[in-house]
């Protein structure tokens, strides 16, 4: 199977200053992580808070340097070139991210429009009639209309600026769309439309998905394949619906048997109510 | 999804009226004081009944009458017209230090949360021991190198004014600065100037709007302060701290009219910058 973006061996440690009664220490966030992704493909990276999954994914986009390890996109490291504006826009094009806050993760001074546009003119060499033609289509894309288009993100709602952002990180058309709890923050409702969008887009354009979610009802949804980590490491791997359906490890079982579902009862509630 | 025309999309017209009119009365006459300073100082010429440097021996020192509406100085010069040309040269000090301050404070600023590392804690250092010396220390520092007029005393209070504007408009970026649209704007491939000068100066800039504002009102005061002592702006030019020194020997023989005419002018148009920068500042905190 060719291989999208290849992770060998990742490991990050994050130096732990000491403080009221703990002793400076190193704290190891991801330990020897391994994965592949195919072209086109749908990854998910599942675990709780803490787990080291959106580590992972900072590191692939390049926002933390791993500590070891390597990441590879088609086959070349990701590392090798940082320096130089070339080098910077091409790593751009390649991979994009979508963030769990989308009150945060727009400019509030800077319509969506304004947004899209201005990465339009940083990387292609277009004038303004292709320009205006490209950011209408991207909306139209993502479900936005003109209106919406023209406003700044305050005037949205979270669905909303989450469509926004999205057209935003597509409009570089990356080969790979990393999506750190992109729905976490929405409605239900809202979450299933956006779910919906992304199968959509990922149909239409080819992109390749990472995303990182602690919702294993959202990530039986949206991936072909998930990786389960837990405390940096790596416990499950394979396809999506074997992972989930039956599952190996003694983490992965409890983790699905935290998801609500008709007629579950709390754990803790569970075990309280037989001791009386 | 359907045209819901009700909801406003962006901060319209009407919307920005009814913030002013729900505006108190303290901000208005502020804003208005501000204006008719600023009016005063440009035009001047039209609006004095007599030349600022004429002077009258005849009419020395006489008091509140229809001809001089304040009175005349020592020598017969018409306070009226002197405290309204002295609005020209009490106005551009303190410009000339905010915009000379506010551009260094937000650059410098700027540049230390972009950078981080080395370079931020050099300039918070930098910062801390410039807050430690007085304005009029450097403005004294300053005559020495520029001699008396106006180019020593801005240059001292610009330098004196820059760490405060730079102080407060760190802190605002460096918040901005971690936020995810700053991270988002970086893998996108847009450049470390852009971001700084697109992303996080616009972001900052109610708040440096706020603090420019009321470095007028204090850069005023200082101004007049350096005048007072003789270090800045020399006679005969009119100038408000300046006449309240030359009201000094009328003051003691009983016609304080010169020197409270002037120290009325600075004070009320210092309490007038506070207010507006106040309520600025107070603007910036409820958007951020």
């Amino acid at each position: 199977m060719s291989e999208l973006l290849g992770v060998e061996n990742l490991r990050k440690v994050f130096p732990v200053r000491a403080s009221a009664g703990e002793p400076a220490g190193d704290l190891v966030a991801v330990d020897d992580v391994s994965f592949t992704l195919p072209p086109g493909g749908s990854l998910a990276v599942v675990g709780e808070s803490g787990s080291g999954k959106t580590t992972v994914a900072r590191m692939v986009v390049g926002l933390e340097t791993p500590t070891a390890g390597r990441i590879t996109l088609d086959g070349e490291s990701r590392e090798a070139a940082r320096a130089g504006r070339g080098a910077r826009k091409a790593r751009a094009r390649q991979i994009q991210m979508v963030f769990q806050d989308p009150y945060t993760s727009l400019d509030s001074r800077q319509t969506i429009e304004g947004a899209i546009e201005e990465l339009l003119r940083a990387h292609f060499d277009w004038d303004a009639a292709r320009r205006r033609e490209r950011v209408a289509e991207l909306l139209d894309q993502v479900g936005l209309d003109k209106r919406q288009g023209g406003a700044r993100p305050r005037a949205l709602s979270g669905g909303q600026r989450q469509r926004a952002a999205i057209a935003r990180a597509l409009a570089l058309e990356p080969r790979l769309l990393i999506l750190d709890e992109a729905v976490a923050a929405l409605d239900v409702s809202v979450q299933a439309q956006i779910i919906n969008l992304l199968t959509d887009l990922r149909a239409e354009t080819g992109v390749a998905y990472l995303f990182i979610s602690h919702d294993l009802g959202v990530v039986r949804q949206i991936s072909d394949d998930c990786v389960v980590m837990h405390r940096g490491r790596v416990v499950e791997a394979g396809r999506t619906t074997a992972v989930l359906d039956d599952p190996q490890d003694a983490y992965t079982r409890r983790l699905l048997s935290a998801v609500p579902r008709p007629g579950w009862v709390p754990r803790r509630r569970a075990t309280s109510g037989a001791s009386v | 999804m359907t045209a819901v025309t009700s909801t406003p999309v962006t901060a319209s017209p009407p919307s920005r009226l009814r913030r002013w009119r729900k505006a108190d009365p303290v901000l208005i006459l502020s804003v208005l004081w501000c204006a008719l300073a600023i009016l005063v100082a440009v035009a001047a010429p039209l609006l004095a009944p007599y030349d600022p440097s004429q002077t009258d021996i005849l009419a020395a020192a006489q008091g509140l009458s229809a001809q001089h509406w304040f009175g005349t100085d020592e020598v017969g010069r018409d306070i009226f017209t002197r405290v309204l040309y002295g609005a020209r040269l009490s106005l551009l000090g303190p410009v000339l230090v905010v915009v000379i301050a506010t551009a260094a404070g937000t650059a410098l600023a700027i540049a230390a949360v972009w950078f981080g590392g080395w370079f931020d804690r050099l300039l918070t250092r930098v910062l801390d021991i410039a807050f430690a010396f007085p304005p009029l220390l450097l403005a004294v520092l300053s005559v020495v190198l520029f001699g008396p007029g106006l180019t020593a005393p801005v240059v001292a209070l610009a330098v004196a004014y820059t760490p405060y504007i730079a102080r407060v408009v760190r802190s605002a970026a460096l918040r901005e600065r971690h936020l995810p649209y700053i991270e988002s704007c970086t893998l996108a491939g847009l450049s470390g100037p852009r971001i700084c000068v697109r992303h996080i100066l616009p972001n900052v800039l109610p708040l440096v709007r706020a603090q420019a504002v009321t470095s007028l009102g204090s850069s005023l005061l200082d101004l007049g302060a350096i005048s007072f002592v003789g270090l800045g702006i020399q006679p005969p030019s009119a100038e408000w701290g300046l006449m309240v020194a030359d009201g000094r020997t009328a003051l003691l023989n009983g016609s304080p009219q010169e020197s409270l005419a002037a120290g009325f002018m600075i004070i009320i148009t210092v309490v007038a910058f506070n207010m507006l920068g106040e309520r600025l500042a107070e603007r910036a905190e409820v958007r951020a």
